[in-house]
């Protein structure tokens, strides 16, 4: 590792030139790098003449057919969330065939599946892992830097798809797990016991992948409508008992943050973002599923309803609290990426005029011809960390351990005109908003507005929302301040922000959405103080202790 | 005198609850050594408090002040000991039946300012009856002593001494709060009144604000920071009552200009108490921190819409 060549990007992050012979650009700005390629990437041509059915009996006879080999690419999609069984079974089936040394490359990986991957790892079934994220035990193996035998490629949404129309990512079999399918492979994610609403995150595997097998728990006569995808991409069809535990697919309900801190985080929120003017009619707007995104969708509704303006439109991460919105009128449209509860799956299937998904490379691919992204007013982003820079890291934990999801996080911020992130000042005895963030996903040329409950700092590279500031009454209770003085405040309660003990490894790259590395993830080794064992993770720990 | 429309209770045991106290808007902060501590957790809240006070921000704009443990146990003497500081800006006397248990505390209060050489009589007083015997002797209590600037009613106790139940109409304590109120009025300090239990119950809760603000109150206890705001909302001057009050004042400086000895605001005469009405609501308003229009503004919305002046 000593051997690498380093260079420092377009935000101050030292990232090597050069990883495993690939060669890597280094970050310079969110919106200047072009493609580096004239052409998107072409899968290989197949074909099926005459074919009446593509159902194959049994899971192995699917692999079978598409010549899945040793060292090759599989891909998934998240949208069955923490209720998941299709990546499960199909590792677990490559794993009793003996394959060996495959890239996983999923959209994204849930709890659920942790054991299943994590065993695959040690059993080297999997060696590489391209895409998505890694949370929980399976983000403390990657952290570990033991396993794997190159860095982690850590993507955002948008990034992903770049990645796969670019054949950064060649996908040799894309496993879709189908709510409803045919016998032809059209599939969609309205029907069926394991409904998820949309199952967009598969549309650019589908396109890009050599083979794509689909796996169903619902066929129905042919043609299933809506043919979300199409049978002309769909080699063959499983039909299995289940793909997915409903229960976990969709939260029954999800409810909004109880903590009174959070709660004025997200109104404060709402509150800046109308000071700023970008509370009006025809407005758009993204705000997640999280605790506080809940609540400042609540918030919005509420003062959008005592403004009597309307909203053209809202994207989502979809939940009852954005179907409330279009339901009564306050949001005319609905774009669904993904479909988080079973409210929000009901009204894709009972209002397609309105309420529509979209491919995720339409949404937020920076390399595509045009991306939703880039029309949004206001997106409202969580944190693990911010840092003076108001760069943004939503992938590892302050002690370094890779355990949160990036999602569309740096897509919506370089897209959105308004970016705002909320949160907390300190999470346990960690700082959030800190000097340095200990790694970078969203760069802070991108971030507008952080809001924390004890008071909210505007990027001073937004001169023209300063000034508006400038103009308008702030109410007192809305305590405009710089970045520097949260961080103070935070270290004033938690202490100076203490960095990992980095070991040397590369574990992960942080790439940004086009295709540039804005950061890299080092592994994580304990702390040892003479004869006392300190450790920012426990678990991390046990890693350690088990191996030796 | 100060606004106290919101006064939160925050447990004196709780760490985690006491740094984001004044985070939420809430007019008074009461760090609470009593009810809310059980016996054996005295001495750690008395000295949490006493340390949160020291080095905790509170924020501008927050009176921060402490329920003591009432001098007949054996706690609320060390409490005044332990917690007199130049941060504490009031302190809450419960179970108060005499003017001898406001007395007592001034008199210890005033030894511990000396002692600690802080300015002698700034921090205030606030005495809460929860006895039959306290509420009728709230009228002497009132005017005791110089500190008080308030007196409030702790239902739950007054209700079990009463005898009676507490129900959503209050019928218990009716009679009660109106005295409490009076006595208040009369001794010129504020009347605060008790908080209202079910914090999931926002209706309630804005239902009996709006009982005890027509009565005469000037705030209420909340125990959950999710109340401080309907509380705002019941006790801050609506739109209305600002412009309103904006005209009849033009309207009395205008006639002041004038020499004029009658005032009118349109076909109607402005008496005294409209003029010390409108004057108060545009106090309440500019200390709630709301914005209060210009004559001009107004006079331009009114001209556009239909009624005219």
């Amino acid at each position: 590792m000593n051997e690498l060549e380093w260079v420092v990007n377009g935000i101050g992050r030292k990232v090597p030139k050069s990883i495993d012979g690939k060669e890597l650009i280094p970050y310079s700005g969110p919106f200047s790098h072009s493609p580096v390629k004239d052409h998107k990437y072409g899968p290989i041509l197949g074909y099926v003449a005459d074919q009446k059915s593509e159902i194959v009996s049994t899971l192995f006879e699917a692999i079978q057919k598409v010549g899945l080999k040793d060292g090759m690419t599989i891909s998934f999609h998240h949208h069955f969330r923490n209720g998941d069984m299709v990546m499960n079974m199909v590792i677990d089936e490559l794993e009793k065939e003996g394959f060996k040394d495959l890239t996983l490359a999923p959209s994204s990986t849930f709890p659920c599946q942790e054991e299943t991957i994590i065993r695959a790892i040690k059993g080297g079934v999997i060696r590489k892992v391209e895409g998505g994220s890694a949370r929980g035990e399976f983000g403390r193996l990657v952290s570990s830097g033991k396993y794997l035998d190159s860095p982690m490629v850590i993507r955002s949404h948008g990034g992903r798809v770049r990645a796969i129309e670019a054949g950064d990512i060649h996908i040799d079999v894309a496993f879709i797990g189908a709510p409803c399918a045919d016998e032809l492979g059209n599939l969609n994610a309205l029907n069926g016991p394991s409904a998820c609403g949309t199952i967009n995150f598969s549309y650019a595997d589908a396109r890009f992948a050599d083979h794509v097998i689909a796996i169903t728990d619902n066929l129905v006569e042919y043609p299933a409508f809506p043919m979300s995808i199409s049978q002309e991409l769909v080699d063959y069809v499983v039909v299995v008992d289940k793909i997915g535990d409903p229960n976990k697919i969709a939260s029954g309900e999800l409810r909004i943050t109880k903590s009174p801190t959070r709660l004025k985080i997200a109104k404060d929120a709402v509150r800046i973002a109308d000071l700023l003017g970008y509370v009006k009619e025809g407005m758009n707007f993204q705000a997640g599923a999280g605790g506080i995104s809940l609540a400042f969708t609540e918030f919005l509704h509420q003062l959008m309803k005592e403004k009597g303006i309307t909203a053209h439109w809202a994207q989502g991460g979809t939940t009852r609290f954005l179907v409330d919105m279009l339901e009564d009128g306050t949001v005319k449209k609905l774009i669904t990426g993904q479909a988080f509860d079973v409210a929000a799956i009901e009204s894709m299937k009972e209002n397609p005029k309105n309420h529509v998904d979209l491919p995720i490379g339409a949404y937020a691919n920076i390399h595509g011809k045009g991306c939703t992204v880039n029309k949004l007013d206001i997106v409202v982003l969580g944190a693990s960390e911010v840092d003076l820079g108001y760069n943004v890291n939503t992938a590892t934990l302050s002690n370094g351990i890779i355990a949160e999801p990036v999602g569309g996080h740096s897509d919506t911020a370089a897209g959105a005109a308004l970016t705002i992130i909320t949160v907390p000042l300190f999470r346990g005895r960690y700082p959030v908003v800190v000097e340095n963030c200990t790694t970078v996903v969203t760069p802070g040329e991108t971030v507008d507005v952080v809001v924390t409950e004890r008071g909210i700092a505007v990027n001073p590279r937004r001169e023209d929302l300063l000034e508006r500031l400038e103009e308008v009454r702030v109410p007192r209770d809305l305590r405009i301040c710089t970045l520097e003085e949260l961080q103070r405040m935070a270290y004033d309660i938690t202490g100076t922000k203490v960095e990992p003990n980095w070991g040397d490894d590369i574990v992960a790259l942080i790439e940004y959405r086009d295709g540039t590395i804005i950061d890299v993830v080092r592994s994580v080794l304990p702390r040892y103080y003479d004869d006392a064992v300190f450790v920012d993770d426990r678990n991390l720990f046990d890693i350690e202790r088990r191996e030796n | 005198m100060r606004l106290r429309r919101s006064r939160l209770y925050v447990p004196g045991n709780n760490p985690k609850m006491i740094p984001p106290a004044g985070l939420y808007g809430a007019d008074v902060i009461s760090l609470d050594l009593e009810d809310s501590v059980s016996p054996e957790y005295k001495l750690d809240a008395r000295m949490l408090v006493s340390e949160a006070l020291k080095v905790v921000d509170f924020g501008p704009n927050v009176e921060v002040t402490v329920r003591i443990n009432p001098l007949s146990t054996p706690f609320g003497r060390w409490d005044i000991r332990q917690i007199v500081c130049s941060k504490l800006d009031g302190i809450y006397i419960p179970k108060v039946e005499t003017c001898e248990d406001v007395l007592r505390v001034d008199d210890l209060l005033t030894e511990m300012e000396e002692k600690k050489g802080l300015e002698i009589g700034r921090i205030k007083l606030f005495a809460t009856f929860e006895t039959a015997k306290g509420i009728l002797n709230a009228k002497e209590v009132a005017g005791c002593c110089g500190r008080l600037e308030g007196i409030t009613i702790g239902a739950e106790d007054l209700t079990a001494d009463l005898g009676g139940e507490r129900s959503s109409d209050g019928i218990a304590i009716h009679t009660s709060r109106q005295l409490v109120v009076l006595a208040a009025k009369a001794a010129g300090i504020q009347a605060i009144d008790t908080v209202y239990s079910d914090f999931n119950d926002m209706d309630g809760l804005r239902r009996e604000t709006e009982t005890i603000k027509k009565m005469g109150y000037d705030g209420k206890a909340c125990i959950h920071p999710s109340q401080i705001e309907v509380i705002h909302e019941v006790f801050n001057p609506t739109q209305e009552e600002i412009e309103y009050s904006v005209r009849v004042k033009h309207a009395i400086d205008e006639a002041k200009e004038h020499g004029s000895g009658v005032i009118a605001l349109g076909k109607k005469m402005i008496d005294r108490p409209i003029a010390i009405r409108a004057e108060k609501v545009l106090a309440r308003a500019s200390a709630a921190d709301i914005p209060i229009p210009t004559w001009e503004s107004i006079k331009e919305k009114m001209e556009k819409s239909e009624g005219g002046i």
